[in-house]
């Protein structure tokens, strides 16, 4: 895997590594291939545009033919039907709550175990190393049912302890931080445990500060993961009180709301905005991640 | 289970030790107090399940059962011998393998021609391109099937709009048994393009310059460069991101759940829809364990063909 080997391997500041200028002189671009990237930006972009201007639409200029491209009379109405008919400001609170707290446990117990994995020697590691590589080739279909089950007979369907618990920590947390983990110097760890600090306080006091762009990259993904989840919510979460955004929409698209359109999109728009926000203001740390350990979050 | 975090275990273990942090017991003790949290919730919400999981595929268990578990009745291999006859058992998994065989193929070889023109062929705005073709992948599936489910409107979606503006009457792409599943494929291509090509622009860029200098001076052109060069330094990333797309795509659910509830007809209707509606709409979980065991054994077979790639990789 030399390929990717060489952009995994550890380095300090994840955001910069990926330099401008660091693979030299290329062909010099033609125009074709300018034209057809552009095209498929349109693509990629398009359906986005889309259902921005679909979420502005009033009902009628949906069924006029050919309907309207841009909206005629742009109105707030569909948004304002999705706060005061469906309760979404209840379930884009449910998605957040979810998604941050899954967020901080994983920036929490990855680096735990990651740490442990890259610098420490013990019994058991190899055992535990194997059981973190497995995780990530389960079928989240698999642990579906037993998680039912038991999140039932523990009283927890329909709570958030039942949507956030299984997810606190996840592999790909692990891996990242462990991969980085390797790049800190021993002799550093060395020096920490010479002036007497225990292991518990090196990787608080040593590791964790120096381990901090990566549990950015880490804590953005985890986030955006758990905000987009959709199988595990729309089987835990069953009363329409403790549906997440992901879940609220769907059961509405499917349901009785199937032909509004606009309200549809709009509430698409709800879904996505905090995403494209966040994606706009971290995008390279993003990608950085991907990148790195071949995983989405 | 990614390439990186292979390939660093290896060299880890090659590489010299750090020195010792006391004796025996208390070294080990250290490591678990670490690896504490990872370890009890990945026992109670994924070792256990998966173990129940596979013991419930023994059993009738349904909605009864779930106020009294242990209660449930074993039925020993019923379920298994029922999925062999279960007509609509062998469609999902026909549909989850044509979902599969065409959409994985073209998610990387799209991906990749972006990522070559990205990395190679231009010099100008290609962060923008960068964000553009990676933004969907970061956005929900049940939000992009909406949009799409909208797009694709047999009357008032965008693409039989434009497709009446020059005169063609565009199909109703997804009531139709033929065109259901492509349109479904090409949403997941839309999707997932963006992953692969962030993927193979971080491979490009590990392939020295050099060997294009000295291919450009043999006279070869940008075609033959991708051909002789490109192709074959990235085939571990290709490998890699083939198989990982193909565990990915193998748990096909929210693309059907949100666009064609399966049909029509269940020509769209995945192994994973077909376990989630077998186990929370008719609440039969002991049968729907049974298809979830057959869809892991089958990630299982796949995963365990990567391990072995990557270790001949390795080697």
């Amino acid at each position: 895997m030399t390929a990717i080997q060489a952009s995994g391997a550890p380095t300090k500041a994840p955001a910069r590594t990926r330099g401008r200028s660091s693979s030299g002189p290329r062909p010099a671009g033609t125009w074709w291939i300018y034209a057809l990237l552009f095209l498929g930006l349109a693509l990629m972009i398009g359906p986005f545009l889309w259902m921005v201007l679909g979420s502005l639409k009033p009902q009628p200029e949906f069924l006029v033919s050919p309907p309207t491209f841009l909206p005629k009379n742009p109105t707030l109405d569909n948004f304002g039907r999705l706060f005061d008919q469906l309760d979404f400001p209840r379930f884009f609170f449910n998605s957040t709550v979810v998604a941050v707290a899954v967020t901080v446990g994983n920036i929490l117990f990855c680096p735990m175990l990651g740490y442990a994995l890259a610098k420490l020697q013990w019994r058991g590691k190899r055992l535990i190393m194997g059981l973190v590589l497995a995780t990530l080739m389960v079928p989240a279909g698999i642990t579906l049912i037993p998680n039912f089950v038991l999140m039932r007979n523990l009283g927890l369907v329909n709570t958030y302890p039942g949507l956030i618990l299984p997810f606190l920590v996840g592999p790909f947390g692990v891996f990242l931080t462990r991969q980085f983990m390797y790049g800190i110097p021993n002799e550093l760890l060395e020096a920490a445990r010479i002036d007497g600090a225990n292991e518990w306080r090196i990787f608080w006091q040593v590791v964790l500060p120096i381990t901090v762009p990566v549990l950015a990259t880490l804590g953005i993904l985890t986030f955006l993961g758990s905000w987009n989840s959709f199988l595990y919510p729309l089987v835990m979460a069953q009363e329409p009180k403790m549906y997440t955004l992901p879940v609220a929409l769907a059961t509405f698209s499917t349901g009785q709301y199937q032909a509004d359109h606009g309200m549809l999109m709009a509430g698409s728009l709800v879904l996505v905005l905090p995403v494209l926000i966040i994606f706009i203001l971290f995008q390279r740390w993003i990608t950085e991640g991907i990148a790195t350990t071949g995983l989405k979050g | 289970m990614t390439a990186p975090a292979l390939t660093q275990r290896t060299v880890a273990d090659r590489a010299p030790r750090p020195a010792a942090t006391g004796g025996g017991w208390r070294r080990d003790l250290t490591g678990w107090a670490f690896a504490a949290p990872f370890v009890i919730l990945f026992g109670v919400f994924l070792a256990i399940p998966i173990l129940v999981s596979f013991a419930l595929s023994f059993t009738s268990f349904n909605q009864r059962d779930l106020v009294n578990p242990i209660g449930t009745s074993f039925v020993g291999l019923d379920n298994y011998g029922r999925l062999l006859s279960d007509a609509k058992f062998w469609k999902s998994l026909v549909n989850t393998f044509y979902f599969v065989g065409v959409g994985v193929p073209l998610t990387l070889a799209i991906g990749l021609l972006i990522a070559s023109a990205l990395s190679r062929g231009i010099t100008k705005f290609r962060t923008a391109f960068r964000v553009g073709y990676y933004l969907p992948v970061i956005t929900s599936i049940v939000a992009i099937a909406v949009v799409w489910r909208f797009l694709l409107n047999p009357d008032i979606g965008l693409i039989n709009v434009a497709l009446g503006s020059i005169g063609i009457q565009g199909p109703d792409w997804l009531a139709s048994k033929t065109l259901a599943m492509p349109s479904i494929i090409a949403m997941a291509v839309w999707r997932n393009l963006g992953f692969a090509m962030v993927v193979f622009i971080a491979g490009l860029q590990a392939i020295p310059v050099s060997l294009y200098e000295a291919a450009s001076i043999d006279g070869a052109g940008r075609w033959s460069a991708f051909r002789y060069v490109t192709l074959p330094m990235l085939r571990p990333t290709i490998l890699f991101m083939l198989v990982i797309t193909t565990i990915g795509y193998l748990q096909l659910f929210e693309e059907p759940f949100v666009m064609t509830d399966g049909g029509p007809l269940d020509a769209t209707l995945s192994v994973t829809m077909y376990m989630y509606q077998q186990g929370f709409e008719f609440f039969k979980q002991g049968y729907a364990s049974a298809i979830a065991y057959v869809l892991f054994v089958i990630v299982a077979v796949i995963a365990f063909l990567q391990f072995r790639f990557l270790r001949s990789e390795d080697a």
